[in-house]
Formats: C-alpha cells, structure tokens, sequence
C-alpha cells in the first residue's frame, strides 16, 4: 500500500502541487511568461493580459475579463452569502471575508446576463483570486441557479473556469456541488440550449471532474493547464517526471477532449459567431 | 436508526481501510447466487478496479457494480489499489446504461481512496469521464442504489454515488479528501490525521446527520450477518425505488443533490 502512504495521499499532494502550480502576475516593469519562459515588457501585456510571445493568458479577475469580453452585463445571484462553516475550519470566515474584498465579488464566480456581440447569453467567470476558484457551496449554488435561469429563459450558457477544485474548507458539501450543478446542466442541455465552455488557466481537479468537461462545445486559452489530478500526485504515483506538457491545452487538443484553443482577443469574436450560430 | 458501535472517527478510518474488510468479491458471491461478469469498455480497456455483471437479487435481474482493492500484492498493482482509470468509468457507464435499455436496478459497491492519478488517466480523460458519468446518471431512469463499503474518495466516489441512494457500511468513510491532505492544509502536519479524521466529518454517523446519506449498515465479524443486513436495505430500497415512475426517480434523484 505504498501508494496511499499517509505522507503520500492523493489530496495531500494535490494541495502542494496547486502550490507550486499558481503563475501570478509577476512584478515590476520587465515580465517573464511562466510558459514560455521569455521576457517582455509589462505594456506588452496589453489589454487581454496575455503574453506576446506564446498568447498565454495571465491569470485575472472576473471583472477584469467582463470588461473585455461583453458589452451589457446584469449580476446575478451577488447577495447569495456563504453562511456555513460545516467543519469549523479555523478562520474560513476571515478567508472568505478576505477574498469578497480582493475580488468584489461574494464567491468565486461572477454570474449574470450578458451582451457579447449583441448576443444574449447568461454569463458565468470563475475569479482565480477568490481562494483558488474553489467549488464552495455559494459557488455550487450561483452555478446550478445560472443554469436554471438560463433554462427558464432558453439562454444559452457561456462559462469560464478557473479553479483548483474542490473547497477543502467546505468539505462534503464542496463535493456535492459537482452532483447539484451537473443536474442542471443536464436539464439545460435537455431543452436543447447551447452550453459554452471556456477553460482558462488553470481548472483542475473536481471542476474539470464535472461541469468544465459537459460543455456542447468545450473551448481553450492557449496554454491552459487543465486536468484532473495535481502534477506532482501524478509524479509521485507514477514515481517518475511526466512530460511537462501532460496538462497543457495543446496536449488535451490533440488527444481529443477540447474542441478548439482561441486567445483572449479573438473569444469575444468567436463565442458570438457560436452564439448567432446556435 | 440502528445501534452502531461507538468507535472514533479515526478509529473508523482506520477500519475503513483495514485488510480485514470485506472484499468486492466476498460482497458479490455473499449476495447474489449467480453472476455474470463484463469486462471491458468497448473502447480501448478494461480497469481492473471496476467489477461489473449481472446478477439475480431476489429472483429480479439486477446490474452489479464493484470497486475493487484486490488482496494480493500483484491483484492491487493491477488495481491501481482500487482507483479506477478512465477505462473504470467508461466500463461502469456502459453497464449502467445497458441497465436502463433493459429495466433492471443497479446496485453499486464502492471502496475506492479516489480516481487513480495517472500520466495515462490523464491523457484518456480523467476528468471527463467523471464529468459523464455525473452528467449521464443524472437522467438515467432504472434505479441507481450506491453502498459504500471502505473508503468513499472525493470525486472517485461520488461519479458513482450520485443516484437514488447512498448507504454506508458502519466501518467506511465519505469525504472530499483524504484525512492526510486535510491534515496537510489545516495544520501543515500529515500526522495530525486522527484530527482531521475528527474534524472531517467523515464518518456515515455525521454524514446521515447531514442529510448526504440514506442510511447506514452495521458490521460485525460475522459475514452472514453482513449479507443480511445489506440484503435487507437493497430489497427495501428496491422496492420502494420501483414503485416510482420514471419522472418522479429522476425528479427525486435532482432534488437529492440539489438541496447541498
């Protein structure tokens, strides 16, 4: 039972893999592409936060993508509150509080009615700033409503993930939420309304296990990782390196399981082509 | 609610993961008199880790799904110690859904640490797989009843967890992670595991309290009893799971997950 050795779980090892997997922002004038590796200068980020060299998408906020990506956008579901700390976890309030301050936003996803194009479409962006874009139960919840809503009103739906997965902090309840929202997606397809899913950098874990994987058409940013298990639980499982583009939007491209890679400033282009389309 | 033993959580992880357990083999020979194994997903493979046939349950047929550690040494390195691969999922879904084409409930066994985390895993769709099958028993009208015998790992678990009904054995674990890595985040110490095995809220006791499970069923050295006893919570739950129309089984199946 070497493999599940208490110093050697699967989880443990996801949390420290996500670790060393966050690509911030760097710092001062002169940036270097966490993928690419180049530098540039930080003006050349442009717009769209992505790098000039290989088109790799910064990690931003949700407000930071809205103000690209649609032209009208109504919020849904902002005073919806996180008022349970199931397992007690030592200062999850302060947490939570830290990150509706850093983002404005009550969870990790911002949700709404939104004009791309003159498209209608209920609109879903994870933030990567909000703890990681876990899944807590508000954020469960903001997504099975968007759904909902958008069944009701026979709009489509366009989501971006981004998220480390699952929120430890929220325990069972974190996982019941990739049952709960994959109802009412279920539900959303079955009326015959389009489902648009946008993978940016990173979506792993209990995300990539459910929603972010049950889009009509799964879409990438260049050089997303997207994957199920944390890099190093994988190493330390196969107890040797693995290619370092296993998890890269190129690698998932050409295996089959994303159907096209669009940079950030082509999407709101290309989702309103899909949109009119539909 | 049945008298259970009063052990600690850690104590119940501990006998969650322990040798002794019952096997997914012993499980299927204890309850069913006959059965009927399928290999294979048709597409590429077929995972060890997953057992899937056809099997008699009170003179009804019935589809039986396992999640299986192995015993030995080499039965666990082909089982990934029970973690299912893509291939698992897919072996799972296409009984399940052969199930719904002919009517008959399915019964699921799981004791799985979770997913298996493999370069290969990945590069067949891990997540996707999970991800279908969370999509597709959503609206699959046959019965869909879930035991968990061992361990219930994270999204490994709940792919097949996520139907009609979930019972615990007295002796297993339900959780969005393991006990270490919960340790790990908490308090930067994996051997603070009997803690977090507390803090977790992983055993079936605090589970029923919140509503995740249906019920749970006791276990005691004896086998046979064992087999009674799960015996009798299948029949029932069969039974009551029957006498639904096929909306009112995928309404109630929504409504279960969509109250969390």
């Amino acid at each position: 039972m070497q493999l599940f050795e208490q110093d050697n779980t699967l989880s443990n090892k996801h949390i420290k893999a996500n670790k060393h997997q966050q690509a911030k922002i760097p710092k001062g004038t002169f940036k270097k592409c966490p993928k690419c590796q180049q530098d540039f200068f930080y003006k050349e980020l442009g717009q769209y936060q992505t790098c000039p060299h290989c088109q790799y998408g910064f990690r931003i906020s949700a407000q930071e993508r809205l103000r690209w990506l649609a032209e009208d956008f109504e919020e849904w579901d902002a005073d919806l509150k996180t008022d349970i700390n199931p397992l007690d976890f030592p200062n999850y309030e302060e947490k939570l509080a830290k990150a509706q301050t850093a983002t404005q936003l009550n969870e990790s996803i911002l949700t709404g009615c939104a004009i791309i194009e003159q498209q209608k479409c209920a609109l879903g962006i994870m933030d990567p700033n909000f703890i990681m874009g876990s899944l807590g139960t508000v954020t469960g919840e903001k997504i099975t409503r968007l759904f909902e809503r958008a069944t009701q009103e026979k709009l489509p739906v366009v989501l971006y993930t981004a998220s480390g997965g699952a929120r430890m902090q929220e325990g069972i309840f974190s996982l019941m939420q990739m049952a709960k929202i994959s109802g009412a997606v279920s539900e959303h397809s079955a009326a015959g309304l389009l489902y648009i899913v946008v993978l940016t950098d990173p979506t792993t874990g209990g995300v990539t296990a459910s929603f972010a994987m049950q889009g009509d058409l799964i879409i990438a940013e260049p050089h997303a990782l997207i994957g199920f298990a944390g890099k190093r639980v994988i190493e330390q499982t196969m107890k040797q390196k693995i290619p370092e583009n296993l998890q890269d939007a190129e690698t998932l491209l050409q295996n089959g399981f994303i159907d096209a890679i669009i940079a950030r400033e082509q999407q709101k282009e290309k989702l309103a082509w899909l949109l009119k389309f539909h | 609610m049945i008298e259970i033993e009063n052990k600690t959580a850690f104590e119940i992880v501990k006998a969650a993961r322990s040798q002794e357990k019952v096997t997914a083999h012993e499980l299927i020979t204890g309850l069913f008199t006959d059965f009927f194994e399928i290999h294979g997903d048709r597409r590429y493979a077929d995972d060890l880790a997953i057992i899937g046939g056809l099997a008699t349950f009170e003179g009804q047929p019935v589809t039986v799904i396992a999640t299986d550690k192995g015993t030995t040494p080499s039965e666990k390195q082909a089982r990934h110690f029970g973690c299912p691969t893509p291939a698992g999922y897919h072996k799972a879904l296409r009984l399940m859904q052969q199930a719904e084409k002919f009517q008959r409930p399915v019964i699921i066994f799981i004791n799985t640490p979770g997913a298996y985390p493999g370069q290969e895993a990945e590069e067949k769709g891990q997540g996707l797989a999970l991800a279908t099958e969370l999509l597709e028993l959503s609206t699959l009208a046959v019965p869909i009843i879930t035991i968990i015998y061992g361990e219930g790992g994270s999204g490994g678990a709940l792919a097949l967890a996520c139907g009609d009904r979930v019972w615990m054995l007295e002796n297993s674990i339900y959780s969005v992670l393991s006990p270490e890595g919960f340790a790990t985040i908490l308090w930067k110490d994996v051997k603070k595991v009997a803690q977090a095995s507390e803090a977790m809220k992983l055993t079936p006791v605090e589970l029923y309290k919140q509503g995740v499970i249906d019920g749970i069923i006791p276990e005691n050295e004896h086998r046979e009893s064992l087999y009674q006893a799960i015996s009798a919570t299948l029949s029932q739950e069969i039974n009551n799971l029957k006498e639904m129309n096929k909306s009112e089984l995928i309404a109630k199946r929504k409504a279960r997950f969509r109250k969390f």
